[in-house]
């Protein structure tokens, strides 16, 4: 064999090796997406039917209009929505205060405070849940979406400062000093020199805890009771039945929670590894 | 350390040479006093990760020493929880779902660690050596698998290993008799009830959380690739270094900080699963399935609640976490600027 078939022979087998990989890792994505548009004759059989032909929106409409434990997911996505966009909110906030104390001064506790963060990250959440579940059954927030909200902010908050952290860093204080010559005070320089610039960091972070919110499973399956206030992960098991599941209505529900989660993901892939790994390893 | 007196314009790093003003020179403001000001701006996180993250680790290790029931939890009245010392600990590691538990939660581990790993490393090689295109079409294509939410990722692998009308049972019937018969010793698979069996049910856990695990790893580590300088390579070729040794020599040792961190997280994730496995399982029916965070959580919300109990597992769980984190934890505070 020629070096230059060899070549091409070992370019042919890689890109085959890439497609295999892709196959893996989109068909189960696809078969959610496939099975939410078709019909149940389609769905139920043990023959191997490749795309739904012809698409139905049978199941995308049911699961809006009779929806799934007693509601339309409509309500489930919006209480999904507002714990997520209240967290996200809350918890940006906090985290870009700590975050500028962090990356910006030094001070007594500065070393302390960053090896608290990462050691709370280490805390399995699940391990939290029955004294968080008393917490909140004693406060009177059981079964309210505050309680929900308030959770998610404590979950998400060390790993933004984490990574908020290195955007604030970024920043040159050149531009600040310069600010605080020109006899701005320190929530002037805050607000309009130091933010405009972390806001990129600052959305970055944001989505990351909007897709941890928005995932979120364990505490909004323990600490809501009330069908009406379920976010859609925990509304997705009322699907599957005693008897029978449906695939179709599931699967509908499914995609459309997964959704918002891959538009944020394609927006932040790039952030993704640094956020995480290097973020982790060097700051 | 001193306290900085060195406001909002930052500087704090007293061994800064290109300091041009001593803080003595600089207009007295109003308002707070500059070593306060960071203080001031930590309180909130602080407050936040101390009520909802220290406080209940805290109250976690106390109620594992109390009988926490339905009448130390209600919100009217409740009665104090007595303390009963070690019994919480002492009907855990007599009871035989410990065992199992324990092994299901450190099998599923070391199985699904070692196969994210392996898969993601192999994946991340690939990447490198596709043309940007492909590299391109690959890393979209995995990015759908690590997006999808961890309830979408169970209830749709539980679609593809229906017994009935699962791709899976029918994928398995189209391979060849012999072929099947040889590999799992029968060619049957309709109807093959993949959730009713402990181990079946870990294998399509496994396969679940691999899927939605291994495109961090394989992005992670081509990141790490492309900051190898590729001088490097070049003079491993002229020296005649073959692929494998090129690896070991080069490659492996290169990325060992990324590796670390990347086993230490992925022992985290995979230790402590509970959503797949509580979808998957359908909940707290099968005990046999119990790894420790769903024996925790069975424990302390099936009725009667046994709080107290559940706590208890959740600080074993806890306890050997932080174990396998402290080397992990140690090995950033030495390389990072957290000083």
């Amino acid at each position: 064999m020629s070096p230059l078939t060899r070549k091409r022979l070992g370019r042919i087998a890689l890109n085959a090796a890439g497609i295999a990989v892709f196959l893996f890792a989109v068909f189960p994505v696809y078969w959610m997406v496939a099975t939410a548009f078709k019909p149940n004759d389609q769905i139920f059989t043990t023959s191997f039917i490749p795309f739904p032909d012809p698409p139905s929106m049978d199941h995308v409409s049911r699961v809006f209009t009779e929806g799934v434990a007693g509601h339309s997911v409509w309500r489930y996505l919006l209480n999904s929505t507002i714990v997520a966009v209240s967290a996200v909110v809350m918890g940006a906030v906090f985290a870009l205060l700590a975050a500028t104390a962090v990356a910006r001064f030094r001070f007594r506790f500065r070393t302390s405070f960053l090896i608290l963060l990462l050691i709370v990250q280490m805390v399995p959440s699940e391990a939290l849940l029955i004294p968080l579940f008393t917490m909140v059954k004693r406060l009177g927030l059981y079964d309210q979406l505050l309680g929900l909200i308030v959770i998610n902010v404590g979950l998400t908050l060390p790993f933004s400062v984490w990574m908020l952290r290195t955007f604030v860093a970024a920043v040159p204080r050149e531009l600040e000093e310069a600010s605080w010559i020109d006899g701005a005070n320190r929530f002037t320089t805050f607000w309009r020199v130091l933010f405009p610039l972390v806001a990129p960091g600052l959305v970055a972070t944001s989505i990351f805890s909007f897709i941890t919110t928005w995932n979120e499973f364990v505490f909004a399956l323990t600490l809501i009771g009330d069908q009406g206030k379920y976010t859609m992960p925990v509304a997705l098991q009322f699907f599957v039945g005693q008897r029978s599941t449906d695939w179709g209505g599931i699967m509908a529900a499914s995609t459309l929670m997964t959704i918002p989660v891959l538009i944020f993901f394609l927006l932040v892939q790039r952030r993704m590894v640094s956020g995480l790994v290097a973020g982790a390893v060097k700051g | 350390m001193a306290h900085s007196s060195t406001a909002v314009r930052g500087g704090g790093d007293s061994s800064a040479p290109a300091r041009r003003h001593t803080p003595g020179q600089r207009p007295r403001r109003r308002g707070m006093p500059a070593w306060l000001v960071p203080y001031a701006l930590l309180l909130p996180g602080l407050a936040v990760i101390a009520a909802l993250l220290l406080y209940p680790l805290y109250q976690m290790v106390e109620m594992s020493f109390h009988e926490v029931g339905l009448r130390q939890i209600r919100a009217i009245n409740p009665t104090p929880a007595e303390f009963v010392g070690l019994d919480n600990y002492r009907s855990i590691f007599e009871s035989d779902l410990f065992w199992t538990s324990l092994r299901n939660t450190v099998v599923f581990a070391v199985v699904t660690v070692a196969l994210t790993l392996i898969l993601g490393t192999l994946v991340g090689l690939l990447l490198n050596k596709l043309g940007t295109k492909m590299s391109t079409f690959v890393v979209v294509g995995i990015m759908a698998a690590w997006a999808t939410p961890p309830t979408a990722q169970a209830v749709v692998w539980k679609w593809l290993f229906d017994s009935d009308a699962g791709v899976v049972n029918w994928a398995l019937n189209l391979l060849p008799d012999w072929l099947s018969n040889l590999v799992f010793g029968r060619s049957d698979w309709s109807g093959q009830p993949w959730f009713n069996d402990t181990i079946t049910l870990y294998l399509v856990l496994v396969v679940a959380v691999v899927w939605a695990s291994f495109p961090f790893i394989a992005v992670s580590v081509l990141a790490g690739l492309k900051s190898i300088p590729s001088e490097l390579y070049e003079a491993a070729r002229m020296d005649g270094a073959t692929g494998a040794s090129t690896f070991r020599k080069i490659t492996f040792p290169l990325l060992k900080p990324v590796f670390s961190v990347l086993v230490v997280l992925s022992i985290i994730w995979d230790f402590k699963v509970f959503t797949q496995l509580y979808l998957l399982a359908g909940g707290t029916v099968n005990r046999d399935a119990f790894n420790l965070s769903l024996w925790s959580y069975a424990e302390a919300f099936s009725s009667p609640p046994k709080m107290g109990l559940g706590a208890a597992i959740a600080v074993v769980l806890t306890g050997i976490l932080l174990v396998i984190t402290f080397v992990y934890v140690r090995n950033i505070i030495k390389t990072e600027d957290v000083r």
